[in-house]
């Protein structure tokens, strides 16, 4: 409150009962802000009781309290009627630090007087302002009351409600703790040293920066997307923003990483695994649909590489939004022996219009029309297949199978899926010869079948069939061709990269179905 | 000052990280004067107990200009690049 005469703010408030109380409502008015568990407050209650009886009709006595319980405890001991401030909305509003804290009003609502604490001789005299000098006197025995007591801090201030309540005053989305660094530091340095990088510089994620980020989504800032393991931190959209600024997003990418994130905190896709492995997981994202032209995604010369903003920093938001929200970070809960760079980022978008095929969201289910992302956990690649020479495409898709076996291990079949990225050359030889995506699957199983024989842990390499294993098998079952993949699905089939070039590229999977990742498609939110 | 918003789920707090404790004290030791009164008297105190105690130690001294500023950065760096310990004096 600034001066005397100064406009109080209007506010509404309901009691208890669910009653509302408009201020100010022509009629002079004294407000009292308590908070139960304050000692002076308590103490004072039975002033302001006797006070609110003598008041009468002419004076509105508007007891506002802070705390739910602490109000219905107020309302019980000493039969008042208390107006709920427990969203402390008007605490705030009213500035107050200190509880008690009264204002006095007149009928148009401006400031008459304001006491903060008690101190006697400032009640009795307000008192008398209000009901007359005498009639205050009498009010109660004073000499019981102590001179003097300072109050409470008021919850409104409170560090824990104090940058919320200023943020909904602002009417800002913006909840997230706010950290200031010293100007002698230097604030790409400070961001390294909490540990809120992967190993590159980030951008600082201002509030500015976060706001115009959110801007990329319909969706509330504090609308809670995922509990991200292995902490099961809350990501909220909010939280998700500042990671993306961080990663060097633009807000128009926001979509794709609030999706991507809602894949992959599934039952299905289990981050926490694929973080935690030994074996060097990463989720790597697949882009498909209307949104790839529109946020300039790279699905053709280079696609799974550098150079490409939109590529380059969605992986890279959602990889931080796992390491911040989650707290996965090597050497913690982040185990992986070698690592592996698609940590840092891997993500892509398919060119639907150079390939003949369903394209990979369609397979999945979705509409052309639908922008949707698919996460594949991987552990290596992409791993390129070189084949300058196969003119058919019965060539070419076994030097797919034939390269494909090196996933996990040559020996190692039904172990994993792949995702195989077919380059736009390696298209037109397959297409020529009327090759769709299920006759390249069935190819590669039949080239990469093998008799469980060969398969048998060896004086070569002890991966495969264990000999105790093989010992119970008879000749037919020896001699049975097993394929590569336990199923044809476990091929997954994107088209990407230039037009130059006969160079397709695999990525080689982790632990595959329940017993490790499962692949998570999500449609991306429409922004207009 | 810049402010920044908090990528992390905000269970811990936002502090600066104290490097663990070393297990011997060895090496240079910068003793800094933050230019306050008397606070050299403390100073040549601790330097001599430091002499007796631990004979094996290099001390340097060093001074801030003034005591209601943070020291520059120059003298920053440089205390940080010559010793493994620093003790600041305040005084009064």
């Amino acid at each position: 409150m600034d001066k005397t005469m100064a406009m109080c703010a209007p506010f509404l408030l309901s009691d208890l009962a669910g009653e509302h109380q408009n201020f100010p409502a022509d009629r002079p008015a004294l407000l009292c802000f308590v908070k139960e568990d304050c000692p002076t407050c308590r103490e004072v209650l039975p002033v302001l009781k006797a006070l609110a009886k003598r008041l009468g009709n002419e004076t509105d006595f508007l007891l506002i309290g802070q705390t739910a319980d602490g109000n219905r405890v107020i309302a019980d001991q000493h039969g008042l009627r208390v107006l709920d401030d427990s969203a402390l909305k008007v605490s705030f509003a009213y500035d107050v630090e200190t509880v008690p804290t009264l204002i006095s009003t007149d009928a148009d609502g401006h400031l008459v007087q304001q006491l903060i604490g008690f101190v006697k001789e400032e009640w009795q005299s307000l008192a008398g302002d209000l009901i007359g000098q005498d009639a205050a006197l009498d009010l109660l025995d004073w000499s019981q009351l102590p001179d003097w007591r300072p109050g409470c801090g008021s919850l409104s201030v409170d560090p824990l409600n104090a940058e919320r309540l200023q943020a909904e005053a602002e009417n800002s989305p913006i909840r997230a703790r706010r950290i200031e660094i010293a100007s002698q530091d230097d604030e790409f340095e400070f961001m390294i040293d909490q540990g809120f990088s992967d190993g590159l510089p980030l951008v600082p994620p201002s509030p500015e920066r976060v706001l115009r980020m959110l801007a990329g989504t319909a969706r509330d800032a504090q609308e809670v997307v995922a509990l991200m393991p292995p902490n099961m931190g809350e990501v909220t959209v909010e939280k998700i923003a500042i990671n993306a600024v961080m990663a060097g997003c633009r807000p128009e990418y926001l979509p794709v990483v609030i999706a991507t994130v809602e894949a992959i905190c599934t039952e299905e896709f289990n981050i926490h695994g694929v973080m935690a492995t030994t074996m060097g997981a990463s989720p790597v994202m697949v882009v498909n649909g209307p949104i790839r032209e529109r946020i300039g995604m790279n699905m053709k010369l280079g696609a799974l590489g550098q150079g490409n903003r939109a590529n380059a920093t969605i992986g890279r938001a959602v990889r931080l939004t796992v390491r911040n929200l989650g707290g996965a970070r090597p050497g913690g809960t982040e185990r992986s022996t070698l690592g592996n760079p698609m940590k840092f980022t891997m993500c892509f978008a398919e060119w639907e219009e150079r390939s003949p095929w369903s394209p990979l969201h369609v397979e999945r289910g979705f509409s052309a029309e639908d922008s949707v992302v698919s996460v594949f956990t991987m552990t290596s690649g992409p791993t390129l297949i070189v084949d300058q020479d196969s003119r058919s495409a019965s060539q070419l898709a076994g030097s797919f199978g034939m390269s494909l076996e090196s996933a996990f291990h040559p020996k190692a079949h039904f172990a994993t899926e792949v995702l195989l990225v077919v380059c736009p050359e390696h298209v037109d030889t397959l297409t020529r010869d009327g090759y769709d995506k299920t006759a390249i699957r069935k190819r590669i199983q039949e080239i990469t079948a093998r008799p469980i024989r060969d398969l048998v842990a060896d004086e070569r390499s002890a991966v495969g069939f264990k000999a105790a294993q093989a010992e119970q098998m008879d000749e037919a079952a020896l001699s049975r061709l097993l394929p590569k993949f336990k199923r044809d699905e476990d091929i997954h089939i994107v088209v990407a990269g230039s037009d130059a070039g006969k160079f397709s590229g695999a990525f080689h999977g982790w632990a595959t179905g329940e017993i490790g990742s499962i692949p998570v498609s999500r449609k991306i939110e429409e922004v207009s | 000052m810049t402010t920044i918003l908090d990528p992390t789920d905000e269970r811990k707090p936002v502090a600066r990280e104290i490097v663990p404790r070393p297990a011997a004290i060895s090496g240079n030791v910068a003793l800094l004067d933050i230019s306050k009164p008397r606070g050299s008297v403390l100073l040549d105190r601790l330097e001599a107990r430091l002499a007796e105690r631990l004979p094996g130690i290099r001390v340097q001294r060093y001074k801030k200009p003034t005591f209601a500023k943070p020291a520059p950065e120059p003298l920053r760096q440089e205390i940080l690049r010559d010793n493994d310990f620093v003790i600041e004096a305040l005084a009064d």
